[in-house]
């Protein structure tokens, strides 16, 4: 640490992306419900195309498609007809609304003109619920944006009532397959448990006979306002901001708040299982007791590749601690962890995880974009580069390996499909990791074995 | 049965043959549609976008310019400056105290950094609402800095992608007629409106070199500041994609006395038409020339052979192509008019072509040159699309990124047409690029385990 980060005023290939896109995430991961973008329509537009590019999932995000008028009048009208025609063809049971950094400048009150179109459509049949995010783009990253969804649906919908038994899990953002697996180990321990959101379905669908206008999946709505009756939440997060959908629950119905790290690496997805085996009261299931076995005895064999070996780390600041938290235990070296975030919290939550395992600790610097990375990046010599795809040309720079994980993956199929979370994407990872090694090394060699 | 359109988008859909030519477009995408356009922006970003040795500078948060970071596949014989994204990243104490200051320092740093030959100042949305003066800024900085530095008039909420084509160009126009001409070719012209996907431009380029024709500016593929400087010296402007460009081919005439001639790189037909179209203006142009004379014969001499090499190559894919049934989706309207004749070429059928920013000639035009029965379709969005795909049985839809989804759902091959890509689609050899891209996605076994499909295997 301690090392300066370069400032510059302007940015360069940031490492972020906006806080609209994040909330039209998470909005996706809620049954029967639409992304509705209250601004002009290319923001609509741009994320949609950067979506699918990771997904190759239809993702349609409907849009107010404002226009100068709206920009000087209001929004309102436009806001009202967008919701209904949204309602009229894709009958959603829910229209998820953010806002973009055009109409939180004009001022646009979303919020009475919600109230506003409730009162005028009484007693329409069919009409969908309605929820609101304020996401202005100049003010945090996508992660806000995901969150503030979330925390939206939680705020604006969940009810109280006698304690159900189910256990809330918030897992933020991670992969279609992370949600899947959630849910797996969630059963394992018998849990009934409510997951929002829940992108496993609805951003990774099976080929389908006829097509839907609204795919399946996602967290169902009566689940959701059932989250108030739950006995405990759990939410992934080390770096998130306190005023968490988990937080939120604990002061609304005074429900547990359980927050961990993101189950990457033995340490931190020992931490989830033990705490499920605490709310169950069972022990680990013996499926993933095999996985950690196997996950340990992989480290074993494989540590002599990893060992010593200089990462660099970037992406959503949670992911980048997982990802730490992970690496460190395989003795490689993580000596430079950036993001676009500014959560304030990234160094601490690296160290806290991390710090009985390296000798020093990396840099760690939030608000960074990848000009900045580059610039650093040289010097530090680094081994193999872990992040999304927008890292790659650095990594080609540098001839070193990149290890996609999180998002966008936008040069590779199957993005929504990597698996980060638990023993079992450990191991998925820790495996790649040491293969890119090997396979560099072996490219690196004059010889040519077929036996490394 | 439930309409497939909304009231309000009915009549921004013809069915040919169904009734008299009619069509709404070019008008503000409906709220709560699901356009498949972006906004303004948009339209500047994607034209300039090529313009290698230029800074691109995107004022505001940081949305904008993160999206289009590096999403064209245009690309440059030299600097690759457009293919980083530059931004101010506007914070909330730059949108309640303004913005300029930041856009002045990131520009200075920016400009010293890199050195660029000009910048490019992009508006967005929240630029036109804080009220930042850009062109005081960029004057200021151009005075410091001694480069041209542009303002792109292109805030989102300003109209439709079409108007961030004319704000391109006017930024464009500033740059031209301030270069030296004094030894450009009488025999020369300006390509407008390819944007070098694929390498496509270099290869127009050798075509145009074997005819002994000058290229003086490539607007804007492989582009490069200077050479827009001087395009004001070219005899011609051919302009592609005329959509994005012709405003500046309107202007260039009208300012510097430059006839322009509308062409599609597109299709053996239309790539053809358009090198004969160049060479018979030359011959008009200077009649009693020998050059312009030779200049004819080495165009005939071009096609001929690159027809002759071609059209055996494309048997194979017409043979197994043929009766297939085509839908297209694209963005201007000049594409779909060379994709139409394309499929034809193959012996395909096109059953649906829309576009996001076609104007009432263009699909007139269309209608003219399409089937009985067609769907001819403004500014579409997914559910249409799907219906139309449906309905109409398709076998191949081409479009870009946003309509690849909704072809694969359906169980129906894709061929992906867009600024994205990485296959060189434009040209003769373009052609053949074409039909096997098309022939491997229609041909392709995995079709037989969709669900969706009537012949397909299940469980």
């Amino acid at each position: 640490m301690g090392k300066k980060k370069p400032d510059f005023i302007s940015t360069t290939n940031a490492c972020k992306l906006c806080r609209p896109l994040g909330a039209c995430l998470a909005f996706k991961g809620m049954e029967g419900t639409v992304p509705y973008l209250h601004g002009s329509q290319g923001c609509a537009t741009y994320m949609r195309r950067y979506i699918i590019s990771h997904y190759n999932e239809p993702i349609d995000i409907a849009s107010s498609s404002l226009s100068e008028k709206h920009a000087v009048y209001g929004g309102g009208p436009n806001l009202k007809l967008g919701l209904t025609n949204v309602a009229e063809k894709y009958r959603p049971q829910m229209i998820g609304i953010a806002t973009t950094c055009l109409t939180e400048t004009i001022g646009d009150d979303v919020a009475m003109y919600l109230q506003e179109y409730r009162r005028d459509t009484e007693g329409s049949v069919g009409l969908p619920d309605l929820v609101h995010v304020a996401t202005p783009s100049y003010a945090g990253s996508h992660m806000e944006g995901f969150h503030g969804a979330v925390c939206a649906v939680i705020r604006q919908r969940t009810e109280g009532g006698p304690c159900t038994g189910t256990v809330n899990l918030l897992p933020g953002f991670v992969s279609s397959a992370d949600y899947r697996h959630l849910q797996e180990i969630m059963d394992g321990f018998a849990l009934d448990r409510i997951m929002l959101p829940d992108l496993s379905e609805t951003m990774d669908g099976p080929a389908l006979r006829e097509y839907r206008k609204i795919p399946a999946g996602g967290t169902p709505l009566a689940r959701i306002r059932a989250m108030g009756r739950s006995r405990a939440t759990i939410e992934f997060g080390r770096t998130m901001a306190d005023g968490s959908g988990g937080a939120i629950l604990a002061e609304k119905f005074g429900i547990d708040n359980h927050r961990l790290g993101l189950p990457m690496g033995i340490r931190e997805s020992d931490r989830f299982f033990h705490l499920l085996a605490e709310l169950s009261g069972r022990p680990v299931p013996a499926v993933f007791r095999g996985e950690r076995g196997r996950l340990v005895d992989a480290y074993v064999d494989g540590h002599k590749y990893l060992f010593g070996k200089r990462a660099i780390i970037y992406g959503e600041e949670d992911l980048v601690v997982g990802l730490c938290a992970f690496l460190a235990e395989t003795g490689v070296r993580p000596v430079l962890c950036a993001s676009g975030g500014t959560s304030g919290r990234l160094a601490a939550s690296i160290a806290a995880v991390t710090g009985d395992l390296l000798p020093e600790q990396p840099q760690v610097h939030e608000g960074m974009d990848f000009f900045e990375i580059s610039e650093l990046a040289q010097e530090l010599a680094p081994d193999l580069i872990v992040g999304h795809s927008k890292g790659y040309p650095l990594a080609r720079k540098l001839g070193i390996p990149l290890i996609r994980v999180g998002f966008p993956i936008h040069d590779r199929v199957g993005g929504q499909r990597i698996l980060h979370l638990g023993y079992r994407g450990t191991q998925q990872l820790f495996d790649t990791i040491a293969n890119a090694l090997i396979a560099k090394k072996q490219a690196d060699s004059p010889v040519g074995y077929a036996y490394m | 049965m439930e309409a497939i359109a909304l009231p309000d988008r009915q009549n921004h859909i013809h069915r040919k043959g169904e009734q008299p030519f009619a069509i709404r477009c070019n008008a503000d995408s409906l709220a709560g549609a699901v356009s498949q356009r972006a906004c303004v922006f948009c339209g500047s970003r994607v034209v300039l976008y090529p313009i290698a040795d230029a800074l691109h500078l995107v004022h505001g948060p940081i949305g904008c310019a993160v999206y289009t970071w590096d999403i064209r596949g245009a690309l440059s014989s030299g600097p690759a400056l457009h293919r980083l994204s530059f931004s101010t990243d506007l914070q909330e104490m730059d949108v309640i105290f303004g913005g300029e200051k930041k856009l002045r320092r990131a520009l200075l740093e920016l400009i010293d950094r890199h050195g660029p030959r000009a910048a490019f100042v992009y508006s967005t949305c929240i630029v036109g609402i804080i009220g930042d003066d850009l062109d005081a800024v960029c004057r200021r900085v151009e005075e410091e800095t001694g480069i041209p530095v542009i303002p792109v008039k292109s805030e989102g909420f300003k109209g439709n992608k079409r108007a961030g084509y004319q704000a391109a160009c006017d930024a464009m126009a500033r740059l031209i007629g301030t270069g030296a001409t004094g030894d450009i070719s009488r025999f020369s012209l300006n390509i407008l409106g390819d944007f070098n996907l694929a390498g496509e431009i270099w290869m127009i380029r050798d075509y145009y070199r074997e005819m002994g024709l000058e290229v003086v500016a490539n607007i804007t593929g492989d582009g490069r500041v200077d050479a827009i400087r001087r395009a004001h010296g070219a005899a011609l402007n051919v302009v592609q994609c005329s959509g994005s460009t012709m405003q500046l081919a309107d202007m260039m005439e009208e300012r510097y006395s430059i006839p322009s001639l509308r062409v599609s790189y597109f299709g053996i037909e239309d790539m053809s038409e358009a090198l004969y179209d160049i060479a018979r203006f030359f011959m008009n142009k200077y009649p009693d020339d020998p050059e312009a004379r030779a200049i004819m014969e080495r165009t005939r001499e071009l096609v001929r052979r690159e027809v002759e090499g071609l059209l055996p190559k494309l048997e194979k894919y017409r043979q197994a192509l043929s009766g297939k049934k085509a839908a297209i989706y694209v963005g201007g309207s000049f594409k779909a008019f060379s994709l139409v004749k394309a499929f034809r070429l193959v012996d395909m059928e096109v059953v649906l072509v829309g576009s996001q920013t076609g104007t009432a000639e263009d699909y007139a035009e269309l209608a003219a040159i399409t089937d009985p029965g067609t769907i001819i379709v403004d500014d579409a969005n997914p559910l249409e699309l799907t219906s139309f795909l449906k309905e109409k049985g398709v076998d191949v839809f081409v479009g870009g990124v946003k309509e690849r989804p909704i072809a694969y759902k359906l169980g129906i091959g894709f061929c992906d047409h867009n600024h994205e890509r990485k296959e060189a689609l434009a040209g003769f050899a373009g052609m053949l690029n074409f039909a096997r891209e098309v022939y491997s996605s229609v041909m392709s076994p995995v079709w037989r385990f969709v669900p969706g499909r009537a012949d397909a295997a299940s469980l």
